[in-house]
């Protein structure tokens, strides 16, 4: 892969003239979301879009009324119904002919947890909406707690000890609701993500892209490792990039080489994994379990129908 | 004039589809639905409509139906959804938030007691718990006033000047299951009295976060002018009613009813269908001599003080009558109205008919003639009825 990525931005002449995230907003150093709104502002151009964010960092992001760093309208939903209010405007602009672009963006929490049972109905109703969760692992925007996507082990305020349970497989879920498409992005992988954000925006009906975001604050990660952590869970398989389209046919995107030292070094350099909870033999073991399954289930030919 | 035989539920519906339909031209209708009883027939009416420029959307929950009608509402859509109690409940915080973001969105409620345990007969506890959400609020008596009340809480919603969204409530099963003679409008006349939705801050291309991070001082602002469009709620509802009755020549319901209260010494105020059987009262007591009278509220969001202060003027004795209790402190309607009656009267609450228990005529007797014998007001009398 190529990876062109300077001081954390895609920075091209195809970037968006005026890009989602503008200088203003209030994120963190080496915010794993900026990353991605980034990302999103190139694979969308100059298309017309509506956001809704509903309550987390992403929406702090924007800034203290009447401001507001995003460089299209967003709404602030409720935590638990983005993807309603989202709803809401896609039958809007439908109905009024408009070819505009509704986006969802929220955290692990309004997906995996608040907002699973809307998030599942939209894509169930086929809502013309993208939906992007960028998962930082954890309640980021009130201090880090653990959420159902914290994966085992991991130190949060609520779980000081490790948390004992495993992250939910959301890239599944959403995969089992035969939406169009869905697929999993990387940080690391600017090519492979901006050709499938491309791909999820011109699309119609129900898009999912799942995206993993370092939080350096959550992580106790160094803010400039946020990049590097990310190829290292993509290497080491711990992260899956694929795409899935309509629930069935699933493609690889980017084959882990399943290196054990990218392994030990992505949980060694994070505090939040300090303790110990972590054995690599078992992640291992359960990350070849993960793939033998993913591979047994690529259907190969990464066929894109002329929507791009 | 078009009379049909109608179910409140389905008279509610009937309102929602031609304001639906009135806008059109401008960004049409739509709004997210989920059944509960008693409410159900009215999204399942809507459900079978058809519409130009209509989108209903079956969602998953209450909560994510006023979603629905809030990203609908600020893409500039005219919107409509229907709950009762637990489903009101449940949609509390995106009732909240629909007021918040100023949107003109109406919506029915069937006043059906909160659980558990499991009772789907009328109270007014769901829709009163409802009261701090900043939403208008009317309680209406009979099919056609629900009718009227939705098409005419458009107008008063998307007013420029009022921008608030308006909750409409009836009473579950003696309205929202009975059906009554109910006169529905033609589109061209409704048209006439629903001009195209133009909302102010609806969504565009410009780049505003709408909802995003206030910090106190812009709260405060927001709060005040939330408020102050409240206060003008009571001038526009009467244009809205004038203009309702230049258009259809029938004069909908005003914020407070009062009925032989010219000379009343004694007065019961009352809510919704309540009402209905307290004039029967009167008429009795007026027969036996007794100066009787009675207030309906129509408009309980923003509360309407002054008419109330108004129509009990002449009383000596004043009893609130609600379906309702506030746990702990006694009927919302008595706490509220309460400071309306005047310095000098004996005011005293009779909580009845809750969970649906059927108000009767021996019932409201029993009260009025309480009131006439008391020499100082009590607790709140806590009345069993059902039988």
């Amino acid at each position: 892969m190529i990876e062109p990525v300077l001081h954390g931005r895609c920075q091209t002449a195809r970037d968006r003239t005026e890009p989602l995230l503008r200088p203003g907003n209030s994120n963190c150093g080496g915010c794993g979301m900026s990353i991605v709104l980034n990302m999103l502002s190139r694979g969308i151009g100059q298309r017309r879009v509506q956001m809704v964010i509903p309550a987390c960092c992403g929406i702090v992001t924007a800034g203290q009324f009447p401001f507001s760093a995003y460089g299209a309208p967003v709404v602030a939903s409720t935590f638990a119904s983005a993807a309603a209010v989202a709803s809401g405007l896609a039958r809007a602009a439908q109905m009024n002919g408009e070819d505009t672009r509704v986006l969802c963006f929220a955290g692990d929490g309004g997906t995996y947890d608040i907002g699973m049972a809307t998030v599942s109905a939209a894509a169930e109703r086929d809502e013309d909406v993208l939906y992007v969760c960028y998962d930082n692992e954890i309640y980021g925007n009130t201090g880090g707690q653990r959420s159902s996507a914290t994966p085992f082990g991991a130190r949060t305020s609520t779980t000081p000890q490790g948390k004992l349970q495993e992250k939910k497989d959301i890239l599944a879920i959403m995969a089992a609701h035969r939406v169009p498409y869905a697929a999993s992005i990387s940080l690391a992988h600017p090519e492979d993500t901006v050709r499938k954000i491309r791909r999820a925006v011109g699309l119609r009906g129900f898009r999912f892209l799942h995206v993993l975001s370092p939080c350096p604050t959550g992580w106790k990660s160094e803010p400039a490792d946020g990049i590097e952590l990310v190829r290292m869970a993509v290497r080491s398989g711990l992260y899956p990039v694929y795409q899935v389209r309509s629930g069935r046919r699933f493609h690889v995107d980017v084959e882990p080489d399943f290196d054990r030292e990218a392994l030990r070094s992505y949980f060694a350099s994070q505090g939040r994994f300090k303790g110990d909870r972590i054995d690599l033999d078992a992640i291992a073991a359960s990350i070849q379990d993960n793939w033998s399954e993913l591979h047994r289930r690529d259907t190969g030919g990464d066929d894109d129908d002329g929507q791009e | 004039m078009t009379i049909d035989f109608l179910s409140a539920n389905h008279a509610a519906a009937a309102a929602a589809t031609l304001a639906g339909r009135a806008n059109r031209n401008g960004r049409g209708f739509g709004g997210g639905v989920y059944p509960i009883t008693p409410q159900t027939e009215c999204i399942e009416y809507l459900c079978q409509q058809r519409f130009d420029k209509g989108e209903i959307v079956r969602v998953e929950s209450e909560h994510s139906a006023m979603a629905v009608c809030i990203g609908m509402a600020l893409a500039g859509a005219r919107t409509f959804t229907a709950s009762s109690s637990n489903g009101l409940a449940y949609m509390t915080e995106n009732v909240f938030a629909a007021a918040l973001y100023r949107l003109p969105i109406v919506m029915m409620a069937v006043n059906r007691t909160l659980g558990p345990p499991w009772n789907i007969w009328v109270d007014h506890g769901d829709t009163l718990a409802l009261r701090d959400s900043g939403w208008i609020q009317l309680y209406c008596e009979d099919n056609q006033e629900v009718f009227d009340s939705v098409l005419l809480a458009y107008r008063l919603a998307e007013d420029r000047r009022v921008l608030l969204p308006v909750l409409v409530c009836q009473d579950a099963f003696v309205l929202s299951h009975t059906m009554m003679q109910t006169d529905v409008s033609d589109q061209a006349t409704v048209d006439r009295f629903l001009p195209t939705l133009r909302l102010p801050h609806q969504l565009t291309e410009q780049p505003v976060t709408v909802g995003g991070l206030d910090f106190p001082h812009e709260t405060e602002a927001h709060r005040r002018q939330h408020e102050e469009a409240m206060r003008r709620v009571p001038q526009v509802h009467r244009e809205c009613i004038d203009e309702f009755a230049r258009v259809f020549g029938r004069r909908p319901a005003g914020a407070v009813q009062g009925y032989r209260m010219d000379d009343a010494e004694v007065a019961l105020v009352a809510m919704s269908t309540t009402a209905s059987t307290v004039r029967k009262v009167v008429d009795a007591a007026r027969e036996r001599g007794i100066k009787a009278g009675s207030v309906r509220v129509h408009m309980f969001r923003p509360f309407p003080e002054q008419e109330l202060r108004q129509a009990l003027a002449p009383c000596r004795r004043v009893g609130f009558l609600d379906r309702d209790i506030s746990l702990g402190l006694g009927g919302v309607l008595w706490a509220e109205g309460r400071a309306a009656a005047p310095s000098y009267a004996l005011v005293q609450n009779y909580v009845l008919g809750l969970g649906g228990g059927d108000i009767r005529p021996r019932d409201i007797e029993r009260i009025l003639a309480d009131l006439q014998a008391r020499e100082q007001a009590g607790e709140p009398s806590i009345l069993e009825v059902a039988t």
